[in-house]
């Protein structure tokens, strides 16, 4: 039991770092696409960390945040998906050093083709 | 022992908090904010129910899942607020 | 096929229900039934996503092994994202690619996308008809398509067994 509770509390130990490399990340990146990579997603692991370490160190509170921790993975790509989309869409800058954008270059034919065809 | 190691991480977390205020405060663009601020809701998630831990009550975890489901809402209406497609 | 739907929501709402609660006293449980039939007897017919599950003995086992393939490839990528975070010179090379899926359903599609969401280093920014367009922070030497695909089989194959 002693033993659970002190893998719990490294465990969150963890989690945190990952929570401060992600603000690291989102402090260092050039761009908003790679700040979303830095950010969100290596916050989600720090966040799943956490809550997985405190519930190790009370077992009966597992069940509530074993359903926190799906309904955190659950809606946390969807976000990260739809700030990437919005930031596209709205044309945010790109940062130099990206190397192809095959995105912009589809939906570019696409919209031309569109205005040819009227 | 686990107290500590409890302390240290709740430490850590507020101090992330501070570097990604400062990207909130400086960033670029607006969804540069909005980035910020996900990753500010998520992992205060992670701080409440360490706060849960340490006051010993059940019922903040409740109110983690509460403030997990709004953020997510809001994040979702800025992001398609800006798209222009709301 | 309403009744696949009605059966996946009841069940979802019902155990959400009785976790947060947490008491199997009966008017707990008939409240949460009444309101749990009555959800999901509105919301089954537009829902259609649930229909093209299997549920096979071959769909539950995969659903495990996919799982754990993608719970390994969670941690490695985020070990991954935190030596490019530290390392001084911020080693990145960021590109949008496009890789072709196959899958036709709906919900697996979802699924695909949002794990290559959740492993960092990757995340779908858009899907147009059968193009995943892929925003990767560190481009590899080896040429696009072939990397698309790489991204995309690792749990494309599981996937391809759990929805038919």
């Amino acid at each position: 039991m002693e033993y659970l509770k002190i893998a719990g509390a490294f465990i969150t130990l963890g989690g945190s770092l990952f929570i401060l490399f992600a603000s690291i990340g989102l402090l260092r990146m050039p761009d908003i696409y790679n700040r979303i990579q830095a950010g969100t997603k290596a916050s989600t692991l720090g966040t799943l960390l956490t809550l997985l370490g405190i519930g190790l160190i009370h077992t009966d509170w597992l069940l509530k945040i074993m359903m926190l921790i799906i309904f955190v993975l659950i809606s946390n790509p969807v976000s990260s998906h739809i700030l990437g989309r919005a930031a596209h869409y709205a044309r945010m800058p790109i940062s130099d050093r990206t190397e192809v954008d095959e995105l912009e270059e589809d939906t570019n034919i696409v919209s031309q083709e569109r205005e040819e065809e009227k | 022992m686990v107290d500590i190691i409890l302390k240290i991480s709740m430490v850590i977390i507020v101090f992330s908090f501070l570097l990604v205020v400062i990207r909130f405060l400086r960033g670029n663009t607006v969804l540069d904010r909005v980035v910020a601020l996900d990753v500010l809701t998520v992992s205060s998630i992670g701080l409440i129910v360490l706060l849960a831990d340490s006051f010993g009550r059940v019922i903040y975890i409740d109110v983690s899942l509460v403030y997990a489901i709004l953020s997510f809402i809001g994040v979702i209406v800025i992001a398609k607020y800006l798209e222009k497609s709301l | 096929m309403k009744i696949k739907a009605f059966t996946v929501i009841f069940s979802i709402l019902m155990a959400v229900w009785l976790i947060l609660n947490q008491s199997v006293d009966i008017e707990y449980l008939v409240l949460g039934a009444v309101i749990s039939v009555l959800l999901a007897f509105m919301f089954c017919r537009g829902c259609s996503v649930f229909n093209d599950i299997n549920f096979t003995p071959k769909a539950f086992v995969y659903t495990f092994m996919f799982l754990a393939v993608f719970i390994f490839e969670l941690i490695k990528a985020n070990f991954d994202i935190a030596r490019i975070v530290l390392t001084p010179s911020l080693p990145i090379k960021p590109g949008i690619i496009k890789a072709k899926t196959k899958l036709k359903s709906r919900m697996a599609r979802l699924i695909l996308a949002n794990s290559i969401t959740l492993t960092p280093g990757t995340f779908t920014i858009d899907i147009i008809d059968d193009t995943l367009y892929i925003h990767c922070v560190h481009l590899d030497d080896a040429d696009r398509e072939k990397l698309g695909k790489k991204i995309i089989r690792k749990f494309e194959k599981y996937l391809e067994v759990i929805y038919g």
